[in-house]
């Protein structure tokens, strides 16, 4: 018999500790680190950056590191006056990805009032589509991932009753898959990252009554591969960020007991770099804010105490969410 | 990190070059801190120095065109670039057959970014001409059967132009090279459940098929929830087709104990319960002791989910108890 598994294995030497230090430094100065290759190179989703470093900075408590007032002001200049939408950087085209960033961000400070809010709302709602879809922005295409954007976007403005949440949640639920999962499109093969996205449409929805629970939480409890690490689909490498999409669906299905924590955690802290700080894919890879940002929520969701309780939808600090009064639906066992 | 300044001899500035000097490049300006531009980075910072220029003046010229193309080089996710193509070649009436070629190659290039697989849609749609899409596709799953830009633009493709035909032939091709490969499956399903439909003897075709490739891999997660999947349509449903459960019951007997089998055979054994079925191979019990071998032995790193499951079928024996009191 076959078991045959592509995997990784974890070195004697790795990281076995959390970095904390490392990684709040590693993010300050990424953030201002304009003379990097890599901050001219990802100019086109500078909004998204932003939110992955300054949620990182809030769950580990270090967020006065940020320029804050600078974001602010930077956020201000990406709306788009025309249509609403947020761009990734000024002068970009606005996109329902970076809307929903720079809204993120603003409800981290607390300070949604430096855009025009109605502005945004017109520009979600002008991405609806009748099958209750959404596009990305207005060259149409067509994504779960944008459904969820909508729907967080809104919420976090209190505002979702701008759009027809039934049928947005009837378009999410016609991309269910025989095996209980989601792509992106009706038809489109599961995937770990698009499951956070519809099921977390879903938990934003009071919908989750819709899934087949069971089924799904199994299907992500099988990405768990022998190095403790997660895969985002069957016979794939894993990837630290799948810690973050499978272990927050994991979470709004209330289920994240199903997978070995103990042997995550240590994968996760093997994805450190002992001398630049941040979180990589995989151990021994390049760091990023984007990996530093979902290693960190992930150990939050294992329950670590050093790093600030973060929401398993919205992927943002618990205060945030109380703050804002939002009870994004989690299932009851 | 690949040195773009020093990758291409004959490359000029567009700061140097005589038809430009009409423009001022514009740098970029996110309003936190200066800009600081380095050496190894500075045809990026001249190429998108120029690009915000034009976008801002909204030039729509064939130099323009040509300095997009410049600008996807460096760095073909930047959607605002496409965008502005798009509008150009609208604009200027450009030859869209060649621009079909351009951007097939900037695919092979970069097949897993969402932007030139759009790209490439719109430009489809604008001709109406699907001819090319099955082979540009197949090619760039070649290199990655399981490249998820590449099975959406396929999928899209079929499904907008119907073209159906031989798409089974080409899923069986890919499972003969890697039955392991969930994309394919997936793609297998996406096929009859939009196409041939569910007619029984489909139905009993495809189960015969995926067992065929069980016997031959039989630790495969693809092809056991593929099972699951066609067995929706089975009327008889999960527990209630005969050649399925022998087919397993002579694998388990054959001392095959693949996570996957053990795992399906729990989930006849409480169809059967729920649908007051149950036999001598498929109860409670039976259902019980197979939780406990994967959660101690076979898949313990799930252990916990499979104890949840051990529990749940020990709810089945309270409640059938108290039904018979």
């Amino acid at each position: 018999m076959s078991f045959k598994t592509k995997d990784v294995v974890l070195s004697q030497t790795r990281p076995t500790t959390l970095l904390l230090q490392k990684h709040a430094d590693y993010l300050a100065s990424y953030g201002l680190n304009k003379d990097d290759f890599e901050y001219c190179m990802t100019e086109y989703l500078r909004m998204s950056g932003i939110y992955w470093s300054l949620t990182a900075m809030e769950l580990m408590d270090q967020s006065s590191r940020m320029p804050k007032d600078d974001i602010i002001e930077f956020i201000s200049l990406c709306q788009d006056s025309e249509s609403g939408g947020i761009s990734a950087s000024n002068g970009h085209d606005p996109h329902m990805l970076y809307t929903l960033s720079a809204v993120q961000v603003l409800a981290m400070y607390d300070r949604s009032d430096a855009i025009n809010i109605d502005g945004v709302v017109k520009f979600v709602v002008s991405l609806q589509q009748d099958d209750g879809s959404f596009f990305g922005d207005k060259w149409g295409e067509v994504d779960t991932r944008f459904s969820f954007c909508a729907v967080m976007t809104l919420s976090l403005l209190h505002r979702l009753d701008a759009i027809n949440v039934n049928r947005a949640v009837d378009f999410v639920l016609s991309c269910m898959n025989f095996d209980g999962g989601f792509g992106s499109k009706p038809g489109s093969e599961s995937h770990a990252g698009l499951i956070y996205c519809c099921v977390g449409t879903l938990s934003i929805c009071k919908r989750m009554d819709a899934l087949k629970v069971d089924e799904l939480a199994w299907w992500l409890c099988e990405r768990q591969l022998p190095s403790g690490g997660l895969n985002g689909r069957p016979e794939k490498l894993p990837d630290l960020c799948y810690s973050w999409w499978v272990m927050a669906s994991l979470s709004m299905l209330n289920r994240i007991h199903w997978v070995d924590q103990e042997k995550l955690e240590q994968y996760i802290l093997a994805c450190q770099d002992s001398e630049t700080g941040g979180f990589s894919d995989r151990p021994g890879d390049i760091t990023d804010p984007f990996h530093t940002l979902f290693g960190l929520a992930g150990l939050s969701l294992l329950g670590n105490s050093s790093i600030k309780q973060v929401n398993p939808t919205y992927c943002m600090p618990q205060e945030t969410i109380d703050r804002l009064r939002l009870e994004p639906q989690i299932l009851l066992i | 990190m690949s040195d773009c300044g020093d990758s291409d001899a004959g490359w000029i500035f567009y700061k140097d070059r005589p038809d430009w000097n009409d423009i001022k490049p514009v740098p970029e300006d996110d309003g936190i801190t200066p800009v600081v531009v380095i050496a190894h980075s500075e045809k990026f910072e001249d190429v998108y120095d120029y690009f915000r220029a034009i976008l801002q003046k909204d030039e729509k010229s064939q130099r323009a065109l040509e300095l997009t193309k410049d600008a996807v080089e460096l760095n073909s996710a930047n959607y605002t670039v496409w965008q502005y193509r798009r509008e150009l070649l609208k604009e200027l009436g450009t030859d869209l057959r060649s621009e079909l070629d351009y951007v097939e190659s900037v695919i092979k290039i970069s097949p897993k970014n969402y932007q030139v697989w759009h790209h490439r849609r719109v430009l489809v749609e604008w001709l109406q001409d699907p001819s090319q899409e099955l082979d540009l596709t197949a090619e760039a799953l070649l290199h990655d059967p399981k490249n998820y830009h590449a099975w959406q633009h396929r999928q899209w493709a079929i499904k907008s132009f119907r073209l159906y035909d031989k798409e089974i032939e080409f899923v069986d091709s890919l499972l003969s090279d890697d039955v392991r490969n969930n994309s394919a499956w997936n793609q297998r399903y996406f096929v009859h459940n939009n196409h041939t439909g569910w007619s029984d003897m489909n139905v009993q075709r495809e189960i015969c098929y995926t067992l065929e490739k069980i016997k031959f891999v039989k630790n495969n997660e693809s092809a056991w929830n593929y099972l699951r999947g066609i067995l929706l349509h089975d009327k008889r449903g999960i527990n209630g087709n005969g050649v399925v459960t022998a087919f397993c019951e002579e694998l388990y007997k054959n001392r095959c104990r693949s996570p996957f089998l053990l795992a399906f055979i729990i989930d006849v054994c409480e169809e059967a319960i729920k649908k007051n079925e149950t036999n001598g191979f498929h109860n409670v019990e039976r259902a019980k002791e197979l939780c406990t071998a994967l959660a101690t032995k076979y898949d313990k790193i799930r252990e916990k989910y499979w104890m949840y499951l051990r529990d749940r079928f020990e709810m089945y024996v309270c409640v059938n108890g108290e039904n018979s009191q």
